[in-house]
């Protein structure tokens, strides 16, 4: 079972996007797929018209009083299924500091299940904090779209420098270029430099098509309802790399 | 997962699925789930029904230039599946081999062993999906509505088959979907697979048998005449449910249960005959005996091939290649007897003794009710049994081989009227009577199996040699392999004592007479 983790401080870069996405190619392919949606916002379970409520709430989950497997629900697609999010979710930091070894908390929670998935997808909320630390222990490798700026850039390096400080398991950074203006020159130039020079960037560019935000009218994948358009194309040579990188066979 | 059957004059779908939306819930919708699937299926199954008896059921289903073969267990559960390259397919009937080799096969092997899979139900099938959408649009549970059309073994439609499967997390909902379902009109939950549903769209059953033994009911006070009539009957129809399959040599068992419903007959002709109309055992017996001895010379040959791997696996000095040339002697001898045999199968002369044979048995009216069925076998049993143990208690050490087998054609003899009156009797008495029988009978089988092809191998290496085919490693080889025969033989030799003691005990033969007492007969027997 490999654990990708879609990630990063800032939000509305286009992570769920890429986790919805990434996740329903990844069960296209015949791999059996589990997405977490780990943001009390719910933005992943409200694309797969699945309910934002876990019983007993993240409180629940985090304690082990109930396991993962039973929230867990299937989506329209083969092989994909969700594990929704919880407004209480909104707590998770909280909760995890009461847990034993919070930082290995979620990885704890996800190993029952790795023989019922061969890819789990992290969605994880806009922070960093107790909850990002844990994702970050978890996965395999962590998914981080960027907006093509400098600062952006920057972010991404604070976030390689404090993975580098674990101890043992360091998952591994795939970043990619998301939401890119083709009419910015700032977005053109950085997004055409930077994959080239740094072996933690991605070929692959997401760029900003309306396509995408019809995602949230259409409720499903854009690789589902649309999987000629061109975002599709790009989430699937997105998903080649990443599945390459975190070496899932198959 | 739930699956229904959807019989008869029954509601169109759009009616159907309103009438059950309706029962559930007011915001529950359907939606289309996509294209029909067409796909052509068939199941398959030895011609005695192993797998389904051991609770398996193998189906191959091609669909959209896919085809597949699909092992499943007693609840449905999918055990094993293999994808069949295009253009590769086996052409069926086949032996379990002509499966590719993986965990399917590994599961098929040891239940279907020598008996080829064959066809038993063919199907176009059309399947139409339909989601059951929530208030927010969302699949909670699909159903699937599967009508087929069989072609064979014959052209029927069978009753539409729906299957309910929720969608994780959305159980509850599902079975308030299935309750509504079952309050259609004509909407029954399926009581078996959807190979049982082809099957009785073709008024067939799974697991039947033409002329099993145990299908035969007789009633204790049935005139002995019109219960023989009914015996025999179920003993032609086996042997004639054989004969397609031994003429297209499909596997090796058609012709041995071929050869046991004409030993059955043959033994009911001359053990019970005489209570068959004047001159019906005997107008019939040396036509049965001409059948049995056509069959014989191709048994034998599959006998020893069958045995052959086993037999070249016990060489200690010889080389199972030096064996080859007599393996291609054994392939080419039961070749030109096949050919001999499947001639005489065809010909008019067997056509005519079926045919006849029939007429005969159907035209059997007892005059008399004496004696009774259950008066004829307890004398019959009866005077078996003391054959067997008299014939036993002759042989000493120094008897010869022939004393063995002459025992061994009593316990047969025995041991078929057990079987052949085997409704008149309590099954769990029956088992308990024969267990000491068997027994003898398998120790009686390999000594006179080892005798009668340790003659063979002299008779077949005399051929080779004379015919110059052959070098003298395989000579060598097969002198190895009577010499292991020879050692199978003494051990059953030494066997045969405790055996038969085991037999003529006081114990033993007390069950066996129970079954002779006219007053112990069951009450189902007499159903």
């Amino acid at each position: 079972m490999k654990i990708f983790a879609t990630y990063n401080i800032k939000g509305g870069v286009g992570k769920t996007a890429t986790a919805v996405n990434l996740g329903y190619l990844a069960a296209r392919d015949g791999h059996r797929v589990l997405l977490w949606d780990l943001d009390p916002q719910g933005a992943a379970s409200y694309l797969f018209r699945i309910k934002p409520r876990v019983k007993g709430g993240g409180r629940a989950l985090i304690k082990g009083t109930k396991s993962i497997d039973s929230a867990i629900k299937g989506t329209d697609f083969d092989g994909l299924d969700l594990l929704p999010a919880d407004f209480t979710y909104r707590n998770l930091d909280l909760l995890l500091d009461a847990a034993k070894r919070p930082a290995r908390r979620l990885a704890a929670l996800l190993a029952p299940l790795k023989d019922e998935y061969d890819a789990v997808f992290l969605d994880c909320p806009p922070s960093i904090s107790l909850l990002s630390e844990s994702v970050l222990h978890a996965a395999d490798l962590l998914l981080v779209p960027l907006i093509p700026t400098t600062l952006s850039v920057r972010t991404l390096d604070q976030l390689t420098e404090f993975i580098g400080g674990f101890n043992g398991h360091r998952p591994d950074v795939l970043a990619f270029f998301s939401m890119i203006d083709r009419r910015k020159r700032l977005h053109t130039q950085i997004a055409t430099e930077l994959p080239a020079q740094r072996p933690d960037f991605a070929a692959t560019m997401i760029p900003a098509l309306s396509v995408i935000e019809q995602m949230s009218v259409r409720r499903a994948p854009v690789t589902a309802f649309s999987p000629r358009s061109e975002a599709a194309r790009q989430y699937g040579h997105l998903w080649q790399e990443a599945r390459e990188r975190a070496g899932l066979t198959g | 997962m739930r699956e229904f059957v959807l019989d008869g004059e029954a509601p169109r779908d759009p009616d159907l699925l309103a009438v059950v939306a309706g029962a559930v819930s007011p915001d529950l919708a359907w939606a289309d789930g996509g294209r029909t699937r067409a796909s052509r299926r068939s199941w398959l199954d030895t011609f005695d029904w192993r797998l389904y008896r051991a609770g398996l059921t193998l189906e191959q289903a091609a669909c959209r230039g896919r085809t597949e073969l699909l092992l499943t267990g007693r609840d449905g559960d999918l055990l094993a599946s293999e994808t069949l390259a295009a253009g590769h397919e086996p052409r069926w009937p086949s032996l379990v081999s002509a499966l590719p080799a993986g965990p399917l096969r590994e599961l098929v092997e040891p239940v279907a062993g020598v008996r080829a899979l064959c066809p038993v139900v063919r199907a176009g099938s059309k399947v139409t999906q339909l989601r059951a959408l929530n208030d927010d649009a969302k699949t909670v549970a699909r159903l699937d509505i599967d009508r087929m059309s069989l072609t064979f073994p014959a052209r029927a439609d069978a009753p539409a088959r729906l299957t309910l499967t929720p969608v994780r997390g959305y159980g509850a909902v599902t079975d308030r979907i299935g309750e509504a379902i079952l309050r259609v009109p004509r909407i029954s939950a399926a009581r078996g697979s959807a190979l049982e549903t082809a099957l009785a769209a073709a008024g067939l059953r799974a697991g039947d048998l033409p002329g099993k033994a145990t299908s035969v009911q007789l009633s204790p006070s049935m005139p002995a005449a019109a219960a023989l009539a009914t015996i025999l009957t179920a003993q032609l129809d086996a042997l004639e449910a054989n004969v397609p399959g031994t003429i297209r040599d499909i596997d090796t068992e058609f012709l041995h249960d071929l050869r046991i419903a004409v030993r059955r007959t043959r033994s009911a002709i001359k053990l019970c005959g005489r209570a068959l109309p004047a001159g019906l055992a005997s107008d019939f017996r040396a036509e049965f005996r001409w059948l049995g001895d056509l069959t014989t010379p191709t048994r034998d040959l599959d006998v020893y091939l069958l045995g052959y791997a086993r037999m070249t696996a016990g060489l200690v000095a010889a080389s199972p290649a030096d064996l080859c040339p007599f393996h291609d002697y054994l392939m080419r001898s039961r070749a030109a007897q096949y050919r001999r045999l499947a001639a005489g199968l065809r010909s008019a002369r067997f056509a005519q003794l079926t045919t006849s044979w029939r007429a005969a048995l159907e035209d059997v009216r007892p005059a008399r009710k004496r004696p009774a069925v259950a008066q004829l076998a307890a004398a019959r049993i009866s005077a078996a049994q003391r054959k067997a143990v008299q014939t036993g208690q002759l042989i000493s050490a120094a008897s010869p081989p022939e004393s063995l087998h002459e025992l061994r054609k009593r316990c047969k003899v025995l041991r078929y009227l057990v079987e052949m009156f085997g409704s008149l009797h309590d099954p769990a008495q029956r088992w308990q009577a024969v267990r000491e029988l068997k027994a003898l009978q398998d120790c009686l089988g390999a000594f006179q199996d080892a005798e009668v092809q340790r003659a063979e191998i002299r008779a077949f290496a005399g051929q080779l040699l004379a015919d110059r085919s052959v070098p003298a490693e395989t000579l060598l080889a097969m002198g190895e392999i009577a010499a292991g025969l020879a050692v199978a033989q003494r051990e059953a030799r030494r066997e045969f004592d405790g055996r038969f003691a085991d037999f003529a005990s006081a114990a033993s033969q007390a069950r066996l007479a129970a079954l002779t007492r006219t007053d112990g007969l069951t009450r189902t027997a007499g159903a």
